[in-house]
């Protein structure tokens, strides 16, 4: 009877091999692909630290001036403009600067390269049910496990440094926009593809002059989902070591530094906000043909 | 080649999976519900075979259900047969490559839609370029092409707007203009006036017809409206159940209907506006008692020009020369009794 008390596990021995066995295996795949795959990612560490150097080289009123005039670009509202300005004004005289250009240019950067990757990913399955049905899961796996699960191998493979950080930023980050993609070219009325067809499109015109264009409202919710869960990994990005706001915040847990944890996390927040807010005022102004007395 | 613009032949379209291995079943004559009942494939078409002349409004008309809108699609290939053929100016459309049924598209033959169709995201303008645009017209000229038609369906002014800021009405001239704005010859135009109110349809139907007296284009017009049917149909098909019942002009199909569907059909039609002094027309040629009038004209318009000059014969006239006589009675009768007017005129014309 014991088969029904006992549940019938695998031996102790065989697990502890099994798992060794995978452990040596991953050890060895990094000590041999390791380099190679560093490598591939030099670019990207590159274009990361370069955009670094380059928000801190700037002088600083300048950088408020291209803050205030990107959220004014986007948003068109001076409100919006003007609150960004003196929230940047604030970090700085709180002593923030230097890490919040680090997080913005990590922010930035994640986000260039989740846009890159997961809207063809996006495209791509919209157009196939079967490469939906095979990488929504995937795309479960990297919202729901664990980060420390996967930031493990990323850091076996990479060492600390910030490029891991960065991807696994982009990993936690890309999932929205890959499936707001999908979704928004999925819900394009029918009969104007059925129109499009009719007057000859081929796939590329009919991707780029009306499913895109039609699908922008959703595409751009993911970007916006994206920045979102990009800052949310901030200061997880900072355990191995990526350089931002996240430090701060880690150290005032370590050592019960209230104000030190308050002030970057409301930095992070401020800068959250004015990414959500000028995001979402571009993503409303490219419906503006939706205005008007009729439904289409 | 043959006489027809655009040739149907022997075309099956079968809903569902094994759709090839179906078409013998309903060739022998098995029907739209059994085929459903036994089989799970649902009948879209049954042998249809239609000749299209060119430069005439060939309206193709039918419920919801008889698979109208069906065959449309299949001429410019929106969706494709389960068998049969399909000849366009002596090309079989079933055996284009993907390139070619673009470019026919591009430049054969252009499609207006029940809801319109258009880009919410484009412009007036930009909406009626599009065709334009997928043919790689140079931009300028495309623009000017285009404004050329939106005068033409009177949107002039409109260039700027969006679809959503127009009325249903100016939203299907849009898709007209587009569509005109091809250049291609053949114009599919799908239940285009059905979600259109009555007098703005009325509207359209006239700017169709008023376009058509000039450009001669051969059209193809869907529709679940007889009226509608009766009044711009050079021709007119009927389909039910995805076959077709009868073929013929407005008049034979009011005068002979084929069977108690089409004749209940044609039972509420108007018949003094449809039937014309034509097929009326009776007696000796080269008469010349009572009021001259054009052979093309209605009853209606007839009975009007007898009221105002106190006539109640007519000399029928066709190209300057009488072919007969039609007596205020014989109006009437045609108009009340619609059943003993088959006299052999009908067919005169054929």
């Amino acid at each position: 009877m014991s088969f029904f008390t006992k549940f019938p596990a695998m031996e102790r021995g065989d697990l502890r091999d099994l798992k060794k066995g995978i452990d040596s295996s991953f050890k060895d795949f990094s000590r041999y692909w390791g380099e190679s795959i560093e490598t591939f990612f030099d670019p990207l560490f590159y274009f990361l630290v370069n955009f670094e150097k380059l928000l801190l080289a700037t002088p600083w009123p300048i950088i408020i001036l291209i803050v205030a005039a990107l959220s004014y670009i986007g948003s068109r509202s001076w409100k919006l403009s003007l609150g960004a300005a003196v929230s940047f004004l604030l970090i700085g005289y709180l002593g923030m600067w230097e890490n919040t250009m680090s997080t913005v240019a990590l922010i930035s950067v994640a986000t260039i390269i989740c846009i890159a990757v997961g809207i063809p990913i996006g495209i791509a399955m919209s157009k196939s049910d079967r490469l939906q049905a095979m990488i929504t899961p995937v795309l479960d796996i990297m919202q729901t496990i664990p980060i420390f699960v996967y930031l493990l191998p990323v850091v076996m493979l990479l060492g600390i440094g910030k490029v891991p950080g960065l991807i696994a930023v982009c990993v936690y980050a890309m999932p929205p926009i890959v499936r707001l993609t999908n979704l928004g070219l999925r819900l394009v009325d029918k009969e104007i593809l059925e129109a499009a067809d009719a007057f000859g499109s081929n796939y590329r015109q009919r991707l780029f002059s009306v499913q895109l264009p039609l699908a922008l409202p959703n595409i751009f919710a993911g970007v916006n989902q994206t920045i979102m869960m990009a800052l949310a990994m901030v200061v997880i990005a900072s355990m191995i070591g990526v350089k931002g706001l996240g430090v701060p915040v880690l150290q005032s847990i370590q050592n019960q530094y209230l104000a030190l944890g308050l002030m970057n996390g409301l930095a992070i927040v401020a800068l959250a906000i004015i990414f959500d807010r000028v995001s979402q005022q571009y993503g409303k102004r490219l419906q503006r043909h939706r205005e008007g007395g009729h439904d289409v | 080649m043959s006489d027809y613009k655009i040739e149907i032949k022997n075309l099956y379209k079968i809903f569902g999976p094994k759709d090839k291995s179906m078409v013998d079943l309903v060739a022998n004559g098995m029907s739209k519900q059994e085929l459903l009942d036994q089989h799970k494939h649902v009948l879209g078409l049954r042998d249809v075979n239609i000749g299209i002349s060119a430069n005439s409004i060939n309206v193709i008309m039918g419920l919801s259900g008889s698979g109208k809108s069906t065959l449309i699609r299949h001429i410019n290939r929106l969706i494709e047969p389960t068998v049969g053929e399909i000849i366009v100016d002596g090309d079989d459309v079933l055996a284009m490559n993907p390139e070619r049924i673009r470019d026919f598209r591009r430049f054969g033959a252009s499609m207006v839609f029940q809801k319109f169709g258009l880009m919410p995201h484009r412009t007036v303008l930009e909406n009626c370029m599009y065709g334009l645009n997928i043919q790689g017209v140079e931009t300028g000229d495309a623009e000017k092409r285009a404004k050329h038609w939106l005068n033409r369906v009177g949107l002039s002014g409109f260039e700027d707007r969006f679809p959503a800021q127009l009325s249903g009405g100016m939203q299907q001239r849009v898709g007209l203009a587009r569509a005109l704005a091809t250049d291609a010859d053949i114009l599919l135009m799908d239940e285009a006036f059905s979600a259109l109110d009555p007098l703005i349809r009325a509207d359209m139907q006239g700017i169709l017809l008023d376009l058509q007296n000039e450009l001669h284009k051969t059209i193809v017009f869907i529709t679940h409206d007889l009226d509608e049917a009766l009044r711009i149909g050079d021709e007119i098909a009927i389909l039910r159940d995805g076959e077709l019942i009868q073929k013929g002009n407005p008049q034979s199909i009011v005068l002979k209907p084929a069977n108690d569907y089409v004749a209940d059909f044609t039972k509420d039609v108007n018949r003094a506006r449809v039937l014309t002094l034509n097929t009326l027309s009776h007696g000796s040629s080269g008469t010349k008692k009572g009021l001259p009038l054009n052979s093309d004209l209605s009853i209606e318009e007839a009975m009007q020009e007898m009221i105002a000059s106190d006539h109640n014969l007519v000399t029928v006239m066709k190209e300057d020369k009488s072919i007969g006589q039609v007596s205020l009675n014989d109006m009437v009768a045609a108009i009340a009794k619609p059943k003993t007017t088959e006299s052999g005129e009908a067919n005169a014309y054929r």
